[in-house]
């Protein structure tokens, strides 16, 4: 008999698990914001500033603002995968952390949508450490751009089940590199972070659009400068759609790897 | 007790219903499992063959969270811990990082971990395995403390002192299948009567030929010969007469019927 594919279930504990991830996170803040908030800073000064002078404005904004409301996007989506990958990896495998919890009331259902709830936060915690970067550097030009930090959850989410996904089929923390290489470099590149996508070829274009980062990048940008995004119910609509799917995917890969 | 193999481990998932039944039904504490484990698992507490304490947490934050896990009051919670710790003889150790606990320690931690919502049943999957003999003492009067308080535990083992000690009754299984289930006492006397002479050196010897002669049950091996017997007296009088063999005559223990129903080659 193998585990059957259903609908994840939606438990309120599913916020001991998140709780569990916030006490460990109070621990360890420093090399975590080192990683996700010092890396973006040194870019935002060397590309923004340095390579900013020489471009000037783009899409009608400074670069440095330009760059800045793509990294809250990039930023939430890359400290989200990690997360999802390497974190929830070592707590499914490495430290057996599941299988103790897997004992408890608590199923795999609401292992899994904390750790999407946890994820969701650290989007919020990510975006918001950013827009601070952002506005030191002077690169914020709207207080609406305070919008973006409860957007980052909605990230967060959106690339925690895609993550997890890809932790729950893994043979080992080799096999991320698999992902970023693949995906996360790529959209990374392409979504409208460093440049606007009209610059690239149509047919590239067209594919560009379905993917999660850009609607990401787009729903944010014109918050950072004082503007209602065009499009905001289609990216948000974008969002949630990888959000659950990914989450109905990573709950049934989990549930296959551990009930066994 | 079964050998490695046996389905030890997969019942355990199977009570607890992390692992699927293929056929036949399964009750455990009144709840029917697979469909009622959830709430099932609110009454049983599990110390897992491998230590998986949180190693991001100190000794007493391994409890609190654990107990999270179950929804608890909050002041049942706090009541809990103090007397956990106390089970556990961690007190002074409570605002350590586990990293930092032995491995009777850890142990013991995770066995109070497993307590922390007061559960009806206590599951113990190879509880003493790979711990040094004073270790294992220690652990055991803890799990008799429990079993006195009224707990129920079902514990697996392959130490035969363990389930002679520990066990009110034992199911002896290999491969899936329970092979049989009965007090220490009486699988002792069903499968091996009486006593057991092991001896050492004999085979091929004038003395093996005088074994065969006598109406009793014997198991032979490359260098041994084991006679089960009511009357180990009438194989002990050769001991002088053949002196250059070793006699040993002991009584028969839980180990002769383990080996007997499940063989005594190796399971790997």
């Amino acid at each position: 008999m193998k585990t059957k594919i259903s609908i994840p279930r939606f438990h309120k504990l599913a916020l001991a698990i998140w709780a569990r991830n916030f006490r460990v996170w109070r621990r360890l803040m420093g090399p975590m914001l080192m990683l996700h908030i010092g890396e973006p800073m040194i870019y935002l000064v060397g590309l923004g500033l340095g390579l900013g002078l020489f471009i000037g404005e783009m899409g009608e904004m400074s670069y440095l603002t330009f760059l800045a409301s793509g990294f809250i996007a990039s930023s939430t989506m890359m400290a989200v995968s990690m997360e999802g990958m390497y974190s929830v990896y070592t707590r499914m495998v490495t430290q057996q952390t599941y299988a103790g919890i897997m004992n408890t009331p608590v199923k795999i259902d609401d292992i899994v949508l904390g750790e999407n709830i946890w994820c969701g936060t650290k989007g919020v915690l990510t975006s918001g450490a950013i827009l601070l970067v952002a506005a030191i550097f002077g690169a914020v030009e709207s207080p609406m751009s305070l919008i973006a930090i409860p957007i980052g959850f909605l990230v967060g989410i959106t690339f925690a089940g895609l993550a997890m996904s890809i932790s729950a089929i893994s043979p080992g923390y080799e096999f991320f590199n698999y992902y970023f290489t693949l995906v996360i470099t790529p959209m990374f590149m392409l979504s409208g972070v460093f440049f606007p996508i009209s610059t690239l070829p149509e047919w590239l274009q067209s594919f560009v659009v379905i993917l999660p980062l850009f609607h990401a990048v787009e729903l944010i940008r014109p918050f950072v400068v004082g503007e209602i995004p065009q499009g905001w119910i289609l990216n948000i609509s974008v969002l949630l759609f990888y959000a659950a799917i990914g989450h109905f995917i990573a709950v049934n890969l989990i549930r296959r790897r551990l009930i066994i | 007790m079964g050998p490695n193999g046996a389905g030890k481990t997969t019942v355990i998932k199977m009570i607890l219903g992390l692992s699927p039944i293929d056929s036949g039904s399964l009750e455990v504490l009144g709840f029917e499992i697979p469909k009622d484990a959830t709430t099932a698992r609110e009454k049983i507490g599990v110390v897992p063959q491998i230590d998986n304490l949180d190693p991001e947490f100190t000794v007493e934050e391994n409890l609190r969270i654990y107990g999270s896990y179950f929804n608890l009051k909050k002041d049942f919670l706090e009541e809990q811990i103090p007397k956990l710790l106390k089970f556990a003889e961690l007190e002074n150790k409570k605002d350590l990082r586990i990293q930092k606990l032995s491995g009777g320690m850890l142990r013991r931690l995770t066995i109070a971990r497993s307590m922390v919502h007061n559960p009806e049943l206590i599951i113990l999957d190879e509880p003493t395995t790979g711990l040094d003999p004073q270790v294992r003492h220690a652990l055991w009067d803890r799990l008799f403390e429990l079993k006195n308080s009224g707990k129920t535990l079902l514990l697996t083992t392959h130490y035969m002192d363990e389930a002679q000690r520990l066990c009110d009754e034992i199911v002896i299984m290999d491969r899936g299948e329970i092979l049989d289930r009965d007090s220490p006492r009486e699988l002792i006397r069903k499968h091996i009567d009486g006593d057991v002479v092991e001896i050492r050196g004999a085979n091929g010897s004038e003395l093996e030929k005088e074994i065969d002669r006598l109406d009793i049950r014997t198991e032979k091996f490359q260098d041994q010969i084991l006679c089960y017997t009511n009357s180990p007296l009438e194989l002990m009088k050769f001991s002088s007469k053949y002196s250059d063999f070793s006699f040993i005559q002991r009584p028969a223990n839980l180990e002769d019927v383990f080996l007997k129903l499940t063989g005594r080659e190796l399971k790997e």
